[in-house]
């Protein structure tokens, strides 16, 4: 017995460095490096500074919310509103902003407010009527993005305050570093801690896993899932005040199709559709790692559409290979 | 009767997980017409060699022989071909599709021309199926979800009938059961025997094993220890193999001073599943609660335990009147429940030891919102070496423990809680006779520390070993009350029945 326990630590130490060389953060990690050599190769102003800080405006906004996208499919939820919510709040920033020439202030507070209401609405139905998350925020995805139909039309609100362009537009003093960007590298640091060093994210961890076995743990889920819309809800408003924004303009197609986009970038970082998996390094990557393929290819101006086809073709292979690594790493094992 | 014949025989299998071994060199030998018991405590390797005779997992060394020739099973569907059936303790159905659909899923009956579904053959078969078993009161078009756990068993069976099965594997068929249904499902085993199907019987219930096996095979740590007639041996000679000692089978509760009340329970009901059920719990004390299943006993305990809500009654804790709203209103009390199903309720399987065992208590461990690590370590290790739960490390998740041990990190779970009442559902249900005793143990270490416990049970020898009070419920109904020196088992089994009502 004595001489095998030597022996075993380490085949446990080998195990543990093929498990980290398989794991899909590593593997992101590589594609990412992949796309970042391939770029530089391609075009010479990939590696300017300023032009990756300013590329950063491109995926900012959808790097926020899913930041607490990932905490809700952690949970074994989703949300699929999220794009209508930044639509809807966007018309009623638009609103105040043209009809009753409201100031910057509160604009962004109507912004923010208007998302913090519509993710409670989703949270209370999803949990008080006990449906399940999906059919709820498909439901509000049209009710939301109507409402910004029925008030807007076919029009579109185009009179901001000047300053309220320094959300979307603006740059932390002469640094050239954009003000949303510095948001949301606050905003990672909060979550990264929320996950894995407080009581709430072992609670994630634990509904999404086995919500049945959380509640006889003495969880209070319905409570902890009522307050993951609400803040998937306010983060969809910030970003609609920082795109609303960027962009000086309200149309009621703003944001259309981000809920798919936000999603796809958390399940590239790992976290499982199921729940109950994933962590906050593997999102980051992944939020990176689409938002330089998106830059490389537009500087070689390869137009949206293409884009699509190559970074649907990414999340095929991304979702394929945990299962061939899965493979390799059984065939690993069964030689020691 | 000296024409029994060698059906499946397994020489010498080997197999290793991540180079640990689960089984090494077992001979196992499946007759013609015989009941076959695979005994083993949890860990001993029972399911692995059930996964490896139907194909699930393929031995490292070892050789498998089928009528006569030597074989590999390589697929699940291999083995099934070959006439192996496994019937699972979780059965897995599709509850929304009807009992015909079940049964005939993956190998249906088609049509000449081979396009087309021949649904009335299907039918026709399904009754064929069931009449030969004498199972009258299923509907082959009912959904699967409308008929209960000892009626999807039976449709198992059906199935693994309709499959031509020459080897049926039962794994625990009657933890589920209500002792009707057992003998309603025994009847049916005995009379595939009588037809010449070889019958494997996993259970960790000795007596049935008696009750129905013709021969036993004893595993334990993965090491075949010996196989042969059951008429040869008896329950001491079995323990015996399984555990590797003696092991005291009588129940080591020692008497200890009951002190004042501590819990009362008055005039709890929810309409429709309980009703006026009335009880007190005093200090130090063991409170059986014996009930056949569907009796509502749980229910009571998730009422209890804030999980479930009720319509009428109160409860109160040293004689003040409580509202609990939900589990944590309920640990805030001191009251722990320790639930029935561990994997579904009393665990989260994928997480590690600690997470699990600090689950419920992580606000209190924690700074402010912050996890903390050393306490949290420092509260496993105290509760892991209390209960002797044997794993590589804390951080290991829990699906990666056998049975017992998982049942042990439920229990030091509940036990960090701290608790003052500790409701136990079927503690012991599943688990093998090494950690039975261990728990039983433990119980009475616990109430001698004064915490006071209501077992949950269906084993009346357990009950009445242990419990220094017994409430029996029938059909939502607390049908008697009695003291240890009054109860036996005769008066338990007729409250339990029906048979006498409370007055």
């Amino acid at each position: 017995m004595k001489e095998n326990s030597g022996k075993v630590t380490q085949n446990i130490k080998k195990e543990r460095i093929v498990e980290l060389l398989t794991s899909w953060e590593f593997l992101l990690v590589l594609i990412f490096i992949f796309v970042i050599v391939l770029n530089s190769i391609l075009s010479p102003y990939f590696l300017d500074l300023q032009n990756i800080l300013d590329n950063t405006f491109n995926f900012t906004e959808k790097a926020i919310i899913a930041l607490s996208m990932m905490l809700v499919i952690i949970c074994a939820d989703i949300d699929i509103s999220v794009a209508s919510i930044i639509a809807i709040a966007s018309v009623f920033m638009g609103y105040a902003s043209e009809v009753h020439g409201a100031g910057t202030t509160i604009l962004v507070v109507i912004g923010v407010v208007t998302g913090i209401i519509a993710g409670f609405i989703n949270g209370i139905i999803i949990t008080k009527l006990d449906i399940p998350a999906i059919g709820v925020t498909i439901g509000t995805m049209s009710l939301y993005r109507g409402i910004a139909y029925v008030i807007l039309g076919d029009k579109a609100y185009t009179k901001y305050p000047k300053d309220f362009a320094f959300f979307g537009q603006g740059y932390i003093g002469s640094t050239g570093i954009p003000f949303e960007f510095v948001v949301f590298i606050v905003l990672t640091v909060v979550f990264g801690i929320i996950l894995h060093r407080t009581t709430i994210g072992r609670k994630l961890y634990a509904i999404g896993n086995n919500s049945t076995g959380a509640r006889f743990s003495g969880i209070n889920v319905n409570r902890i899932r009522l307050w993951l819309f609400t803040l998937n809800g306010f983060l969809s408003g910030v970003a609609s005040v920082f795109l609303t924004s960027r962009l000086g303009s309200t149309r009621p197609y703003i944001a259309n199709g981000w809920e798919l986009e936000i999603i796809t970038t958390v399940v590239l970082g790992g976290v499982s559709i199921f729940g109950g998996k994933g962590n906050i390094f593997g999102v980051i990557v992944a939020i990176f790692l689409l938002g330089f393929l998106r830059f490389g290819m537009g500087l070689m101006n390869i137009p949206g559409t293409e884009m699509n086809i190559v970074i649907g073709f990414l999340l095929i292979v991304a979702i394929m290979l945990p299962n061939f690594m899965a493979g390799l790493r059984e065939r690993y094992f069964k030689k020691i | 009767m000296k024409n029994i014949r060698v059906i499946c025989e397994l020489r010498g299998i080997k197999k290793y997980f991540h180079g640990v071994k689960a089984l090494d060199g077992v001979d196992f030998v499946v007759r013609e017409g015989e009941i076959h018991a695979l005994i083993g405590e949890n860990g001993a390797g029972k399911s692995t060699l059930v996964k490896i005779m139907t194909g699930i997992y393929q031995p490292d060394t070892g050789k498998i022989i089928f009528d006569g020739k030597e074989t590999q099973f390589r697929t699940p569907h291999e083995s099934q071909m070959s006439g192996i059936s496994a019937i699972h303790q979780e059965t897995s159905m599709f509850p929304d599709l009807s009992v015909v659909e079940n049964i005939f899923m993956g190998h249906p009956i088609k049509k000449s021309g081979g396009i087309f579904l021949d649904w009335k053959k299907m039918k026709n078969e399904t009754l064929v199926l069931l009449n030969k078993l004498g199972i009258k009161n299923i509907n082959p078009d009912d959904s699967v979800k409308n008929l209960s756990v000892a009626e999807r068993h039976l449709i198992e069976i059906v199935k693994a009938l309709s499959l031509d099965a020459r080897i049926l594997i039962m794994d625990e068929p009657t933890s589920a059961l209500t002792m009707n249904e057992v003998k309603v499902l025994f009847n049916i085993v005995r009379q595939l025997k009588t037809e010449g199907k070889a019958i494997v019987f996993i259970s960790h219930k000795l007596d049935e094993i008696f009750e129905i096996a013709d021969s036993y095979t004893v595993l334990r740590d993965g090491h075949y220890i010996g196989s042969g007639s059951i008429k040869d041996v008896n329950m001491d000679n079995l323990i015996k193999m399984m555990v590797g000692r003696d092991v005291n089978r009588l129940f080591p509760k020692e008497d200890v001073k009951i002190g004042d009340r501590v819990l009362e329970v008055k005039g709890l009901t929810r309409y429709g599943v309980f009703k006026d059920i009335s009880f007190d719990l005093r200090k130090s004390e063991i409170l059986g609660f014996f009930g056949l299943v569907g009796s509502g006993r749980s229910e009571v305990m998730r009422a209890i335990f804030g999980i479930d809500s009720f319509d009428e009654g109160e409860i109160y804790i040293d004689n003040q009147k409580i509202e609990i709203s939900d589990p944590k209103g309920a640990l805030k009390m001191g009251i722990a429940y320790v639930p029935e199903d561990r994997q579904q309720q009393g665990l989260i399987l994928k997480m590690s030891i600690r997470d699990n065992i600090t689950l419920p208590i992580v606000d209190f461990l924690a700074k402010l919102i912050f996890l903390n690590d050393k306490r949290e370590l420092e509260i496993t290790e105290e509760y892991g070496k209390k209960l002797e739960v044997k794993a590589s490390s804390w951080d290991a998740p829990v699906q990666s423990l056998s049975g017992g041990n998982q049942q042990k990190v439920v229990l030091s779970k509940w036990l960090a809680t701290r608790p003052r009442i500790l409701i136990l559902d079927e503690p012991t249900k599943g688990i093998d006779v090494g950690t039975k005793a261990a728990v039983h143990k433990f119980m009475g270490e616990l109430v001698k520390q004064g915490i006071s416990i209501i077992m949950v049970s269906s084993e009346l020898p357990e009950i009445l070993g242990m419990s220094d009070r017994i409430v029996v419920m029938h059909e939502g109904l607390i049908t008697g009350i009695f003291n240890k020196n009054e109860a036996n088992s005769e008066n338990i089994i007729r409250a339990a029945t029906g048979l006498i009502k409370a007055g």
